[in-house]
Formats: C-alpha cells, sequence, structure tokens
C-alpha cells in the first residue's frame, strides 16, 4: 500500500520552518508525522498529513517548493529487532532504503515511514511476506 | 630608479608633440588595416588627414568591449595573422571571451612598460622576482614576467595555487620582490604569519594589481610584511599590466604616456572632463601594432594630474580608481560580468534566470557565492538529487566565469525583483 507524503523545500532561514507549519495550521492540514533532513544550505521537510493535497496546494500558493512522494508506511511488532528483520528483508531483495524515519508507537504496534529505491518491488515483497503495509485511510485514523 | 629618464621624464611639450606624431599616424594605420575603424570614420565623415595633433583625439571614435565582442576573435587585428605572435583573453561580457593579440614589436613595448612600473618599485637587476600572477590567457602572468626579465631581475615564475610552494621558496630564494594581486599576497602574508616565517623573508617590494585595493590594505600589506607596496594597472585590451603604476611617492599611477594616451570623459555625455574631475578612463594605444585601439573605454572611474611628481616623472598620473561605470567585477583578478551568469543560467531548465551574486573576502580571498531559484517542477525531496542539481550549475558557471563559484539553491521568489535595473550584487568588499 503506497502513500503520500508532503515534501518541503526550506532554505536554512530563521523562522522558515514556522512559517510552513503556520500554513498547515490555517488550513487545518495535521501533521501525522514528519522528518527534517538539513544540510548547510537548506532543508527538507518530510510530513505525512492528513490532506496531503490541500497541504501541497496551500503551500505552493504561497511560494514554497512543495512535492507528494509515494512512500511505504509499515506496520511492525513494537519490540527488539523487528525492524532489522524487516530490512534484511529488503536488503535480500536488493532494495535500497532512501530515508525512513517514524510514524507512531502504539501499545505493542509501531509503524514507520520508508522510502524505497524501488518501491513497487518493496511493496509487493512486503506484502508477500506478510508486513502490514497502512493505506491512507488506516493512517489517518492512527 | 628611472627606468627610461628620456621617455618618462621628457617635457609636457616634447611628450604632446610625441604624441601627436604617434597618433597621426595611428590615425592612418588604423584607418588602412582595421575595417571597423575606417567604417566608423566615415560614418563621421573623418578622413586620416583630420587629425593633426593630440588635441584633434576627441573627433575620433570610441571604442568599446562590445566591438572587440563583435569582431571577435581576430576583427580588429590590423596586422596578418602571421605577424601575431601572442595571443591573450579576457572575460567578455557575455560567453564569448575577449581576445587580444600582440606582434613581436607589441611584446617589446609591453616588457619596456612593465620594466618601468618594477623600477618605479625599486626593482632592478639585483632582484629576485616572483610572479605570482596566473599564466596562461591571463595577461597578469607573462606580463609581469616579461618586464621583470627585462630589468635583468632574476625571475620566479610561481604562477598561482600553491601558497606553501611560494612560501618556501620566498624563503629559500631569498626573493627580494614579489608581483601578485594584493589580495593574493594579504594571504600570502597570513601563511607566513602561522608558519612564523615573516622573520625569514628578504622581501622588500611588492608590485600588485589585476584587481582594485584600499589604501588601508595598501598599508596593511606594508606594514605585515615590512616592505613596499605598489601598485600596477593594465587591461587586457590596451596591453596588460604595466599600463601605469605607482611610484615610491604614491601620488598616483604613473601612465606611460608615450605608449598610451589617457583621457577622461564623463561617460553620460562622452565629453572630457575637466583636469582633476573624476570621469571614465579613456586610452588610445599610440604604438601598438597588433589590436590598435582608438579612445578605449576602460570603465574605470579615476582623476588625472599632470603635474610633475617628486620623482623626477613628468607622465601624467591617474589617481587610485573610485569605481566602475559598469557591472564588471574583480574576482580572484578575474574580471565577471553578471551578464555572463544570466547568459549561463538561461543554459540550465532547473532553475530560474534570477539570481544574486554575493562576493566577500575570507581571509583575504574573494569568495563568490551565487544564489538561484529552484524551478518549483524539478523539485525533488532527495537531498542527493539537489546536491547533484547544485554540482551539475556549479560546472556551468565555474566554465562560463572562470572561476568556480560556491552555488546555493534558494526558494522560488525569493530573489529579489527590482524595479528596473536589477540589482544582482552584493559586493562586502568595499574596495572603492
Amino acid at each position: 500500500m503506497v502513500a503520500k507524503q508532503l515534501s518541503v523545500f526550506i532554505e536554512n532561514r530563521q523562522g522558515r520552518l514556522g512559517e510552513v507549519l503556520n500554513v498547515l495550521k490555517t488550513n487545518k492540514v495535521n501533521i501525522l508525522s514528519l522528518s527534517l533532513a538539513d544540510t548547510t544550505e537548506y532543508g527538507l521537510l518530510r510530513l505525512i498529513v492528513n490532506n496531503p493535497e490541500l497541504g501541497k496546494q496551500k503551500l505552493s500558493e504561497d511560494g514554497f517548493s512543495t512535492m507528494l512522494t509515494d512512500v511505504i508506511v509499515i506496520k511492525i511488532t513494537h519490540q527488539a529487532g523487528s525492524l532489522q528483520d524487516l530490512l534484511t528483508l529488503l536488503a535480500d531483495n536488493n532494495i535500497n532504503v532512501e530515508y525512513m524515519y517514524g510514524l507512531s508507537i502504539d501499545g505493542q504496534e509501531a509503524s514507520v515511514v520508508l522510502k524505497a529505491s524501488d518501491l513497487a518491488l518493496a511493496d509487493s515483497v512486503l506484502s508477500a511476506h506478510g508486513v502490514k503495509t497502512l493505506s491512507f485511510e488506516e493512517i489517518a485514523s492512527l | 630608479m628611472i627606468w627610461n629618464e628620456t621617455k618618462e621624464c621628457m617635457s609636457r611639450d616634447e611628450l604632446s608633440s610625441l604624441q601627436s606624431a604617434r597618433l597621426v599616424k595611428l590615425v592612418d594605420y588604423v584607418y588602412h588595416n582595421v575595417d571597423f575603424y575606417r567604417k566608423k570614420m566615415q560614418v563621421l565623415g573623418m578622413l586620416p588627414g583630420d587629425i593633426k595633433s593630440i588635441e584633434d583625439i576627441t573627433k575620433l571614435p570610441f571604442t568599446t568591449k562590445d566591438d572587440l565582442r563583435d569582431n571577435y576573435p581576430f576583427g580588429l587585428f590590423a596586422v596578418p595573422q602571421s605577424q601575431i605572435v601572442r595571443i591573450h583573453a579576457s572575460s567578455g561580457t557575455t560567453g564569448k571571451a575577449t581576445v587580444v593579440g600582440y606582434t613581436r614589436h607589441d611584446l617589446d613595448v609591453w616588457s619596456e612598460c612593465v620594466a618601468r612600473c618594477f623600477s618605479m618599485a625599486g626593482v632592478g637587476r639585483n632582484d629576485i622576482v616572483q610572479i605570482a600572477y596566473g599564466y596562461g590567457l591571463f595577461t597578469g602572468g607573462l606580463g609581469a614576467h616579461s618586464g621583470a626579465e627585462k630589468i635583468g631581475a632574476m625571475v620566479v615564475p610561481m604562477s598561482t595555487g600553491n601558497s606553501k610552494k611560494l612560501t618556501t621558496m620566498m624563503v629559500d630564494f631569498g626573493a627580494t620582490a614579489i608581483a601578485c594581486t594584493p589580495s593574493y599576497l594579504l594571504h600570502i602574508a597570513e601563511v607566513l604569519e602561522t608558519e612564523n616565517m615573516v622573520k625569514d623573508i628578504k622581501l622588500k617590494a611588492a608590485i600588485c594589481g589585476a584587481e582594485p585595493w584600499t589604501e588601508k590594505m595598501h598599508k596593511e600589506i606594508e606594514e605585515r610584511l615590512n616592505i613596499k607596496a605598489f601598485d600596477i594597472y593594465g587591461l587586457s585590451e590596451v596591453m596588460g599590466p604595466g599600463v601605469a603604476c605607482d611610484c615610491e611617492f604614491h601620488k598616483g599611477l604613473h601612465v606611460c604616456e608615450d605608449h598610451f594616451y589617457p583621457e577622461i570623459i564623463n561617460s553620460a555625455t562622452m565629453q572630457p572632463q575637466t583636469v582633476g574631475e573624476t570621469g571614465e578612463l579613456v586610452f588610445t594605444t599610440l604604438t601598438k601594432e597588433g589590436l590598435p585601439l582608438l579612445r578605449y573605454r576602460t570603465k574605470d572611474l579615476t582623476s588625472i594630474d599632470y603635474a610633475t611628481c617628486d620623482c623626477g616623472r613628468t607622465s601624467a598620473r591617474i589617481s587610485r580608481f573610485k569605481g566602475r561605470v559598469d557591472d564588471m567585477l574583480i574576482i580572484r583578478g578575474v574580471n565577471v560580468f553578471p551578464s555572463q551568469v544570466e547568459a549561463a543560467l538561461i543554459e540550465v531548465d532547473e532553475v530560474s534566470p534570477h539570481y544574486m551574486m554575493i562576493v566577500d573576502r575570507v581571509n583575504n580571498l574573494d569568495t563568490l557565492e551565487i544564489q538561484v531559484e529552484l524551478n518549483p517542477q524539478y523539485f525533488t525531496d532527495e537531498i542527493r538529487g539537489l546536491e547533484k542539481l547544485t554540482q551539475k550549475i556549479t560546472h556551468v558557471l565555474s566554465q562560463a566565469l572562470g572561476l568556480n563559484p560556491k552555488v546555493k539553491i534558494v526558494e522560488p521568489q525569493t530573489l529579489v525583483r527590482s524595479e528596473g535595473k536589477a540589482v544582482h550584487v552584493i559586493d562586502k568588499r568595499k574596495l572603492y
């Protein structure tokens, strides 16, 4: 199951992240998870939100470079080693992980957001091995 | 030390007669050998015979860098290619370089002029001179080199780029003079200080040029290295370094006036300024064979003083430069026009043609940052992709400019769009 991630280019300037969040707040776009990758010059804000299309539209209107990226949200058991098992599975199938970040922890279960070199292959490999990937509705209800 | 007393100290009257004779000959020469000038004079209804003395120079047409570009590469040369023995080139306002050519006689005149400059700096045959300008298409290296050889000094052709080797040889050889850009010399001073080597050097003079520098930098160089620093000026279109240089009295740069006739004009009205007023410096090459130029507009702002200098030289002196008429920048000795950046960026789909150049000086070395706006449709959320793009733009720009800028991708619509003439440059160096 493939989900949409909202990505935003942010210059390393004071207050810039706040401006992005303000646009989302004004338009009632709720953030479920985020990851901020930074370099010396700029940052890449990656968001899982309840309404990625609206978020993208409103941010673009305000002059931000944005895009929607396909990612997979995977549910794993909340215990030591489960993420490692998952990565081994991907590596055995020559799938490279571009980036990854945590989404939620809920009792016995946790979920992570993953961007892979070959997303379709990753999705099918995971499904074939009974790994649960979440639909957008499932993510929104977390 | 005066290299050529006959020429450098001749009375103003004698000099004027010499200039008149040379101008008359020059105008006849370009009329018959350069289509560009013949056509220009024909448009003005002029014949060579209309120019009878140096006072008539104001009747002649101007020449600009654009004229050199339009006649790229060899269109303004007055001699067949077989008589050209050397080519140099500098940045043009857009993609194409400005190409200049020299006959053997031109090279002789050039080394003569540079020899005068080295002599003004007190450098002679017993000196060991390190030439630390770039050797190659840039006129700095080979130009300074030939003048230093002419005076009989022991020349060390360092070129640029290896400060460690330069300082080591400076100490080991006991170099007594150096020719380089003033900012590079300050960098060298830093290297020497870090290595605690200032006490070991025998340097007494520096002949610095190829970029504007302030009185403050001049003092700083002299104090940090305990030497005398001299300002040498030139531009490839006219010849290269050695068009003018300051003497030990530092009251302006003596122009080699028997070869290059200076005028100061008001660049708005194109009329001569009153003596002493600041305006655009214009040169007519009185003796050049390969690429003779009538009234070449340097775009450099200065004023001129014809009083005899305390050193005894009667040649006109131009003041320290006060700025530029155009938007040319000199970065690490390289001429850079914002229009070159614009022309290069048009070739890159991923960015908009808006840009901002930020020039600064960090540890005495010039830095150039070029900010570009990413086109939203080319946005990628992978850092690898953005880094690849940065590298691509850096490559395109460094090819176009001849120096490596630091490229910074900024958000769309964030660079200033100014009304009318856009501001594309922030120069933090305060050179003028």
